[in-house]
């Protein structure tokens, strides 16, 4: 029964089969019959005036059904892409929100902005064509980085914004308001040390293996249109399309994701492209299907990360942290994505106080235009970019003040008896046993034989260096009133239904997608445990707003702690129905009926019923209580979470670094997280693997490139360097449980945590192996070259 | 300019029509529907599309359907036989080496060449084979182990 398969055992996936077998069913995968296909033609300019459009060549190619602009879906009444997030200015005013249409009407701000759509009846047809489409262009002065956009004399991308300047932003939230700045000041003044850093956050490309893709189904008999789309959340993106861009009833829309390949953040957005084909489908009355080519997922997938910061620590005499300050300069893009002002702000500032009793912290980030791919959340979204500046400057105080940096960080923790804790930048968190994890993971590093292994390295000529670091992030998005204060315009709960059959087995019906997380196998695990019926019984459905009432869908860790808890809620409805049932079929008082592992007994007696035959009576009503109960045993709950989780978690890296070629080798991972409770052991260390590997990536390997003016030079996986199997170590992972109070589950998150506390462990450890020749300063990537390039300027005394 | 191509897939006698540019890749999912191998790039980097071509393993994006003539060609769904998973399908199961599932198929296809040619690799040389196929989700790390899991398993089958 249950036992075998529920909570905490790790079961083996059910949706394996499909994926092994070759049996996946992708959005590419799905053909319509009479379907056209579309083919986008992209600005090569990163910065132009739209003079014109001339599609008379390309409407005479074979094949051709259409050739479709900007200025036709402004005429149909489309609106512009919307944004999700608004931000307020530390001045009062809102942020410059620019109307994003999804092909360009006047101008194009960055290479890749969709100017026209090509419809014909075959892909290459329709590529073809498109080369044929011939558009005036007025090409203008362009800038790609967000601190040369600021410059006085920059190109000035959108009137609205002055100086290219979205927003300019402070953290003052009701805890630390309205002295923050003039508190965190004062512990700077009276500060004994001060240490501080100058760090750049390299841009990313998230990279799903998948690329987007989107068929649109509309009929023009019954006037229903079906979307099947590479989402996250598939019924937010039919809200967008029926409210901000298409406008078209909710009950006539139908938004299908399937399997998809991967998400990371990048699939979360109603994109231009899947607005696009819907509107093609409707106007021409045929299935139209986009596929993106990786070459277009580079030049349009939102993008990440890109921050300069500078971040300063106060510390007093006894290394006690007194004061932070950090002021961010974020690239946003040339639009706004949907949660593009958002995650440089409300998604990142709250972590910057991280593990620490830091009882001061001011917070500035100026959001800044550029001619670039808009960016926007992407595996950790925001809190990557604060852990980073935390846990770089903690490191580089301890080298400053030639302390252990377990010991520094030790003597600034946040204490187990201290939670709920008040973080002064405005997040409680939960629970937490920092010296807990970071015991384990000194543990399992074997710290103290470090110095040991640092010579043995040296005898074989490398350089070896530690890094650490300790990372808290917010999962479970979100309570929505909170959200709703910073700016969120929506709301960030989680709907599931349980749908008992008749013969007593389940289908649950989550608002959670599943693009890789494993819901079908620990979704179905919680229903077993908790209604004692075998996990095979059990079918989890997601991705498909034609079948699901309604969902939020799948980012920042929150599929469990706020998917998994509205299931739980359900299944509490479920039970509570069938006890009434229940007393019923043995003739006794509801509240004397116990439930436990898939039976209703009378407390005390042998008489009982199993879940089974109280599901049969509910669709069988003849021995029923019908006056005072419906038949059927279907139960819908939707939940908002009363605070976010905080999973925290201690890393610890060491690399080999070769002085002669800057080669940097991972020798050894260690990643100590705190989750909270776990529903499948396997799935959680395969999530922790996959962030890590994320993590080292943008630490090591990764990097999104542009000219000056904006051209995309790491547009391929030739320039943009994913990382291989080659390029990773094994993994060490362990576990600890401070299960949180906020959701019934106890679970806290788990999906983000690698890709958030491996760079600075990572970068940490270079800088700690290269410290000898008298580096002081690296920025990620550390490439080969970079390290190379530092080596040789710390040599040269630069 | 249409060419009609014949070989054999996944053990059967197939022929289809052509056009000189059609990739291998395309014409295994658009015309025989066989969707297992995916496009995950347009530089042959991602290695999602790997399939047998003779035994041996080819990124499908970047052969010819034409090249096939008379060749004989396996894909992702003709590994498993009677409904039996091949070995290291079902150390990919087991060993959780599969999140998303995009690039499981090509990355299933060039494990069991790795084992044709290698069968008790090491993990470096697992690591060292698998460089032309990229996942997102795994960190590799259950990848490695399920290759390796796999190649012990069939080495116990074959003694």
């Amino acid at each position: 029964m249950s036992g075998e398969m529920g909570i905490g055992v790790s079961a083996p996936r059910t949706e394996d089969r499909r994926f092994i077998t070759g049996r996946g069913r992708y959005v590419d995968d799905i053909n319509l019959r009479s379907q056209q296909y579309a083919w986008f033609v992209r600005s090569p300019h990163p910065h132009a005036e739209v003079r014109g459009v001339d599609a008379a060549d390309a409407l005479k190619m074979p094949g051709v059904t259409a050739v479709l602009t900007g200025a036709d879906m402004q005429a149909d009444g489309v609106g512009p892409l919307p944004v999700a997030w608004g931000i307020t200015s530390r001045d009062g005013s809102p942020a410059f929100e620019p109307e994003f249409p999804g092909l360009a009407t006047d101008r194009v701000r960055y290479v890749g902005n969709a100017v026209a759509v090509v419809v014909a009846e075959s892909r290459s047809q329709a590529r073809d064509a498109a080369e044929m489409v011939s558009v005036d262009y007025g090409e203008l002065e362009s800038v790609a980085s967000a601190t040369a956009a600021l410059e006085e004399g920059a190109p000035q991308i959108h009137e609205g914004a002055p100086g290219n300047l979205c927003f300019d932003w402070e953290w003052l939230p009701a805890a630390m308001a309205p002295d923050a700045r003039a508190n965190t000041d004062k512990a700077f003044k009276e500060a004994a040390h001060v240490v501080s850093l100058e760090l750049v956050n390299n841009r990313l490309v998230p990279n799903a293996m998948e690329p987007r893709a989107s068929l649109a189904d509309f009929n023009p008999a019954t006037g229903q249109l079906t979307l099947y789309t590479t989402s996250q959340n598939p019924h937010v993106n039919r809200l967008l399309l029926c409210t901000a861009t298409l406008k078209m009833p909710e009950h006539k829309v139908r938004v299908v994701a399937p399997d998809v390949g991967g998400g990371f953040g990048s699939k979360i957005y109603h994109y231009a492209e899947e607005l696009t084909v819907c509107w093609a489908s409707r106007r021409l009355g045929v299935p139209v299907k986009w596929t993106a080519e990786r070459s277009e997922s580079f030049l349009t997938d939102a993008q990440a990360r890109d921050h300069v910061t500078r971040v300063e620590l106060a510390l007093d005499a006894e290394a006690r942290f007194t004061g932070l300050r950090v002021d961010t300069i974020a690239n946003l893009g040339g639009w706004l994505s949907a949660f593009g002002p958002a995650i440089p702000t409300v998604f990142y500032a709250p972590l910057l106080a991280g593990v620490y009793k830091t009882p001061n912290v001011y917070v500035t980030v100026k959001g800044v235009f550029t001619n670039t791919t808009p960016t926007d959340a992407y595996r950790g979204a925001g809190r990557p970019e604060a852990c980073y500046a935390v846990e770089r400057v903690v490191e580089e105080a301890a080298v400053q003040l030639d302390m252990d940096p377990a010991e520094l960080r030790r003597l600034n923790f946040i204490q187990p008896d201290e939670f709920p804790y008040q973080s002064p930048v405005g997040q409680l968190y939960d629970s937490g046993d920092f010296e807990g994890c970071l015991d384990l993971a000194s543990k399992l590093n074997a710290y103290d034989e470090f110095p040991e292994r640092r010579r043995q390295s040296e005898k074989r000529g490398k350089l070896r260096g530690r890094g650490m670091c300790f990372y808290i992030e917010a999962c479970g998005a979100a309570p929505s009133q909170a959200a709703g204060q910073l700016g969120a315009r929506a709301g960030l709960y989680e709907v599931a239904t349980v749908r008992v059959h008749p013969t007593g087995s389940v289908q649950v019906l989550t608002g959670a997608h599943s693009h890789g997380q494993s819901h079908e196998t620990t979704f179905a695990q919680i229903v077993a445990e908790r209604l004692g019926i075998d996990f095979g019984n059990v079918e989890v459905v997601h991705g498909d707003t034609g079948e699901i009432p309604f969902g939020m869908g799948t980012f920042g860790s929150r599929s469990l702690a706020v998917g998994g808890t509205a299931l739980y809620k359900a299944i509490d409805k479920v039970e509570e129905k069938g006890r009434k049932i229940a007393a019923h079929l043995l003739e006794a008082e509801a509240d004397d009926i116990e439930f436990t592992e898939g039976e209703y007994r009378v407390a005390g007696t042998d008489r009982a019923v199993s879940f089974g035959d109280v599901a049969l009576a509910a669709y069988v009503p003849h021995n029923y209580p019908l006056q005072e109960l419906e038949p059927g045993l279907e139960e819908t709950a939707f939940f908002d979470p009363e605070n976010f989780t905080f999973p925290s978690g201690c890393y610890i890296c060491e690399v080999e670094v070769d002085r002669q070629t800057g080669q940097v080798d991972l020798r050894d991972f260690v990643a100590a997280d705190d989750f909270g409770n776990i529903i499948n052991p396997m799935v959680v260390e395969g999530q922790v693997h996959g962030g890590l590997a994320q993590g080292i990536g943008q630490a090591l390997l990764e990097h999104c490139l542009y000219t000056p003016e904006g051209q995309l030079l790491s547009g391929s996986y030739m320039d943009y360097c994913m990382p291989r199997a080659d390029d990773l170590p094994n993994f060490v992972v362990a576990t600890r449980c401070t299960p949180t109070p906020f959701n019934p589950l106890g679970v806290k998150g788990c999906g983000e945590a690698g890709a958030i506390g491996a760079p600075p462990a990572v970068i940490n450890a270079v800088l700690d192996a290269l410290r000898p020749l008298g580096v002081r300063h690296i920025d990620m990537p550390a490439t080969p070259q970079a390290v190379w390039q530092a080596i040789q300027s710390a040599r040269s005394g630069g | 300019m249409d060419a009609k191509v014949s070989f054999t897939l996944n053990g059967k006698s197939v022929d289809a029509e052509t056009t000189g540019a059609t990739l291998l890749v395309d014409l295994l999912r658009n015309h025989f529907g066989l969707t297992g191998a995916h496009v995950g790039c347009d530089t042959s980097q991602c290695g999602a599309c790997v399939v047998h071509v003779d035994g041996v393993s080819v990124k499908s994006c970047t052969m010819l359907a034409a090249q096939a003539e008379g060749r004989t060609v396996e894909t992702i769904e003709g590994l498993a036989s009677n409904g039996e998973l091949h070995p290291v399908q079902q150390a990919f199961h087991e060993h959780h080496a599969l999140q998303c599932g995009f690039c499981t198929p090509g990355m299933i296809m060039s494990a069991v060449d790795l084992l044709r040619r290698n069968p008790r690799p090491s993990e470096v040389e697992v690591r060292d084979w698998l460089e032309g196929n990229i996942c997102r989700c795994t960190g590799y790390h259950n990848i490695v182990k399920a290759v390796r899991a796999a190649a012990a398993a069939m080495g116990e089958e074959a003694s």
